[in-house]
C-alpha cells in the first residue's frame, strides 16, 4: 500500500488501507517526540505554510511542532476574517503564497470547501486543517490513533459522539472515519443540533445522551459554542448541561473500560463535567500528543520522499 | 418585405396545432397559414423549413439583464442577443437592477435600450416596492403606462404579509400580475444550497424546501383574499407543486413557472463545490425534479423560464459560501426542455406551450401563437441538431453555466421578431 495524494482534504476521500498506513506511521513517529533530541531530518529543506482564516492555537501549533520534528521549515499566516472580506480573494492570496514555493499549504477556513478550492488551483499540496462545517481530517485521524492505542483495534467498537453535531466538522470527519474502520457510531444531541439525513452517513441518531452512552466503548463530547443559545438552537446552558452534559453517573452505563475524548477546547461544566474531563477514563491530553504524530505522518506522506 | 416559411412542421399550442403548414409573414404580422404549397412564392423571401419545427416565438418570462447598473455581467444588448440565439423572441426583465426598476423612468430606459439593440422584445417587470425594500408600494399605474407588464420583488421577496396583500390589491387595480419569488428569508437563514444529504456531506448550510413552500402557501392564500393575478416564480419543490395544483383546482387566478435547472439537475450538482450550481432556490432532489416534470406535463406549471442570472468570475470564482446565487440559461433552455420531449416526459406541443404560449398568457402579453393577425414572432427549431454546450461561445457576457460540456439534441436555428430575422445560424 502506498499513499499517493497531492492533498489531504477529507476523510471521505481516504480508503481504509490509507488510513491504516497513516496510523501505523504516526505510531512509529511517536517515539521521536520522547527522544532527548526530538528531531529527524526527514523533511529537511521542505516548507510548510499554515494559513488560518479562523483562530486556532492547538491545531496550528500541532502542525508546526510536527513539521519541526521532521526538520521542515514553517511559516504561518493569520488572516483576520474582516480583512479578508475587503481584501484580496482567496485565490489571489493562495497564488501569492504559492509564489514563495511552499511544499504544502495547511489551511483552516470558515468556508466549507475552501481547501478544495485551493487544491484545484495550486500545484503544492493542500492539507485541510478544518473547513467550515465540513471536515477536519487530521483531527479524525488523531482520534482514530487514540482509540486504536487504547482499544487495540478500530473495528466492532461502539462510538458515541455527543453534542452540537450540526456545526461540527469534527463530528462529520469522525463519523466517516470510525464507520470506515468498522465501528458503529451513534450521535446524540438536541434535534436542533442534529442535521437531517445524518443516518445517510452511516450513523445511528438519537436525541438521548443516555441512549448513546449505553454500552459505548468511546464517548466523544463536542464543544458547545456559547452563541448557540442566542441563535435559538438551545434554551439555556443549565438545561443543556442537564440533558447533554457528560457526568460521572453516565459512565456507569458505558463499558467498564470506556474512554472519554474531546477535541477541545473544553467548556468545563457545560458539555463535560470536570470530574469526567480529569478522571481516569479521559484521554483528552493523549489526543493532543497523538495530534503531533498524526500530522507528522501526513506531512511525511504528502511531501516526504521522492514525490516531494 | 414579406417572408414565406415553407415546408416546416407548425407547432402552435394556442390552437393545439401540430401539422405541416406554410406560413406567410408581411409587415410584421402573420398574414396566412396554409397547407404546404398553397401560398405562391411571388418573389418573396423564401425560408425553406423542411425538417424544422415552426413555433411561436419562445418567451422567457424570468430574465436578469443586469442593465442598468451591472453592465459588467450583462447588458440589455448582450442579454437579448443571448435570447435570440437561444430561440427566444421576448424576455421579461426582472427589476433588481441598479437602480431598481421601480419608476417609469427606469422602465423607459430599459425599453429604449432594448429597441436600440434590436434583438428580442423586452417586457420590463416593475418592482413591487420602492427599491424592492419591502416597505412602500411603487407606482404601478405609472410603471404600466411606461410599459411594465408585471410586478415583482424577485430576489428580495416581500416579507410583510400585509404589504403583499396591499401589493396584490393595488396590482389588481391596474390589472398587473404579481410575480412572487417565494422565500421565507428567516427560514432560509444563511443557507447556500438545498438542505439534504448533499448539504450534510459538504458541510454547507441548507435551505429547506419549506422556506419556499410556506411562502407559496402564503401568497396563494393572499391571492384568494385579494383576487389578484398571481404568478409563482421558479418553483423548485414537489411541495410547492402540490399546493399550486390545489390552488388551481380551486380556481384561483394563479400561474407558475419552473426553470430548466430544476428538472435537469439535482443537489448532487453541487458536489465538488461547483459555484455554477449555486442558485436560489437551490437545486433540489430527484423526487422534486420528478414532481416538476409531472407538473409541466399536467399544466400545473404553465411556463419554463430560465431565471437567467449572469454573474462574472468576481462573484463565482470564490469560496462556495461567498459566491453569488444564479446561473445563466437563455442559450440552453430550449435544448434542456427538448430533453424532456426525448425522454417522453412532455409532448412537443406541451414543450412549446411551456416555452411560449404559457408564458405569454401568464404575462398577458402578445405572442405565443401563430394565428393569422398575430405578430410575426417565430422560432425555427431543428429537433435533430446535436450540439455541445460551450459557454465560451455564448452571446451572454457571463459564463456561469453548469451545463458546460453537455451534449444536447435540438436547437433554434432561426429567430424572427416582428417579421424580421434577428438571428439565424
Amino acid at each position: 500500500m502506498e499513499f499517493r495524494r497531492k492533498d489531504l482534504l477529507g476523510i471521505v476521500d481516504l480508503e481504509p488501507e490509507e488510513i491504516r498506513l497513516i496510523l501505523d506511521t504516526a505510531a512509529s513517529f511517536k517515539e521521536i517526540s520522547i527522544r532527548p533530541i526530538k528531531k529527524v531530518p526527514t523533511l529537511r529543506g521542505k516548507m510548510m505554510m499554515t494559513v488560518f482564516y479562523e483562530p486556532s492555537t492547538r491545531t496550528r501549533t500541532s502542525f508546526e511542532v510536527a513539521a519541526k520534528r521532521l526538520s521542515a521549515d514553517t511559516q504561518s499566516l493569520t488572516v483576520a476574517a474582516s480583512s479578508a472580506v475587503k481584501g484580496e480573494t482567496l485565490a489571489d492570496t493562495a497564488h501569492n503564497l504559492e509564489a514563495m514555493n511552499p511544499d504544502v499549504l495547511v489551511i483552516r477556513h470558515y468556508a466549507s470547501g475552501a481547501p478544495h478550492f485551493l487544491a484545484q488551483r495550486l500545484k503544492c499540496g493542500v492539507i485541510n486543517a478544518g473547513d467550515g462545517l465540513h471536515e477536519h481530517p487530521t483531527q479524525a485521524l488523531l482520534d482514530l490513533l487514540t482509540v486504536q492505542e487504547a482499544k487495540g483495534r478500530l473495528d466492532g467498537l461502539k462510538i458515541a459522539i455527543i453534542g452540537d453535531i450540526a456545526h461540527s466538522r469534527v463530528a462529520r470527519s469522525d463519523i466517516l472515519a470510525f464507520t470506515k474502520m468498522g465501528s458503529q457510531v451513534t450521535v446524540a444531541g438536541p434535534a436542533t443540533l442534529l442535521p437531517p439525513y445524518l443516518e445517510t452517513l452511516g450513523a445511528t441518531v438519537t436525541t438521548s445522551l443516555v441512549e448513546a452512552v449505553r454500552g459505548a466503548d468511546v464517548i466523544m463530547m463536542l464543544r458547545l459554542q456559547l452563541e448557540r443559545m442566542s441563535q435559538g438552537f438551545i434554551s439555556t446552558l443549565r438545561e443543556y448541561r442537564q440533558f447533554f452534559g457528560l457526568e460521572p453517573r453516565h459512565l456507569q452505563l458505558a463499558k467498564d473500560d470506556a474512554i472519554i475524548m474531546h477535541p477541545g477546547p473544553l467548556n468545563r461544566g457545560v458539555e463535560i463535567s470536570p470530574e469526567v474531563a480529569d478522571g481516569p477514563h479521559s484521554l483528552i491530553l493523549e489526543q493532543v500528543t497523538n495530534g503531533v504524530a498524526v500530522r507528522m505522518a501526513v506531512l511525511y506522506f504528502l511531501i516526504g520522499g521522492e514525490k516531494g | 418585405m414579406s417572408l414565406l416559411i415553407k415546408g416546416g412542421l407548425v407547432v402552435d399550442p394556442s390552437r393545439h396545432l401540430e401539422e405541416p403548414l406554410d406560413l406567410l409573414v408581411d409587415k410584421g404580422k402573420i398574414v396566412a397559414v396554409e397547407p404546404p404549397g398553397q401560398i405562391p412564392d411571388n418573389g418573396r423571401r423564401i425560408i425553406s423549413a423542411p425538417g424544422l419545427v415552426v413555433a411561436p416565438g419562445l418567451i422567457d418570462m424570468h430574465v436578469h439583464l443586469r442593465e442598468p447598473g451591472e453592465e459588467y455581467k450583462e447588458t440589455i444588448a448582450t442579454g437579448t442577443r443571448a435570447a435570440v440565439q437561444g430561440g427566444f423572441t421576448a424576455v421579461a426583465a426582472m427589476p433588481n437592477t441598479r437602480p431598481v426598476n421601480d419608476t417609469a423612468a427606469v422602465t423607459r430606459l430599459i425599453l429604449t435600450q432594448a429597441r436600440e439593440a434590436g434583438n428580442a422584445r423586452v417586457y420590463p417587470v416593475g418592482a413591487i416596492s420602492m427599491g424592492s425594500k419591502g416597505q412602500a408600494l411603487s407606482e404601478y399605474g405609472d410603471l404600466k403606462a411606461a410599459g411594465a407588464v408585471a410586478l415583482s420583488d424577485d430576489g428580495q421577496p416581500v416579507s410583510s404579509s400585509l404589504l403583499m396583500r396591499r401589493a396584490m390589491e393595488y396590482a389588481r387595480t391596474f390589472d398587473l400580475p404579481i410575480i412572487s419569488h417565494c422565500e421565507d428569508l428567516e427560514l432560509r437563514a444563511d443557507g447556500v444550497m438545498h438542505e439534504g444529504r448533499v448539504s450534510l456531506q459538504l458541510g454547507l448550510k441548507g435551505i429547506p424546501a419549506a422556506a419556499e413552500e410556506v411562502m407559496v402557501y402564503r401568497d396563494l392564500t393572499l391571492c384568494r383574499l385579494t383576487g389578484a393575478r398571481l404568478h409563482i416564480a421558479h418553483v423548485s419543490t414537489g411541495g410547492s407543486v402540490a399546493i399550486i395544483r390545489l390552488a388551481k383546482a380551486m380556481g384561483l387566478p394563479v400561474t407558475a413557472e419552473t426553470a430548466p435547472h430544476y428538472f435537469s439537475l439535482t443537489e448532487a450538482a453541487v458536489l465538488g463545490y461547483d459555484t455554477n450550481a449555486k442558485v436560489n432556490p437551490p437545486l433540489r432532489t430527484d423526487l422534486d425534479a420528478t414532481s416538476i416534470k409531472e407538473a409541466l406535463r399536467d399544466g400545473t406549471l404553465d411556463a419554463i423560464a430560465t431565471d437567467h442570472a449572469p454573474h462574472s468570475s468576481l462573484e463565482k470564482e470564490v469560496e462556495f459560501n461567498a459566491a453569488a446565487f444564479g446561473l445563466i440559461g437563455l442559450e440552453t433552455s430550449l435544448g434542456l426542455t427538448l430533453k424532456l420531449v426525448q425522454a417522453g416526459d412532455l409532448s412537443l406541443l406541451q414543450a412549446i406551450s411551456r416555452l411560449s404560449t404559457g408564458p405569454a398568457q401568464a404575462l398577458g402579453v402578445e405572442g405565443g401563437t401563430l394565428a393569422v393577425g398575430a405578430a410575426a414572432d417565430i422560432t425555427l427549431i431543428d429537433l435533430n441538431r446535436e450540439w455541445t454546450v460551450d459557454a465560451n461561445t455564448f452571446a451572454s457576457r457571463s459564463r456561469n453555466c453548469p451545463f458546460n460540456g453537455w451534449t444536447l439534441k435540438g436547437k433554434a436555428v432561426m429567430t424572427i421578431v416582428g417579421g424580421k430575422v434577428v438571428w439565424e445560424e
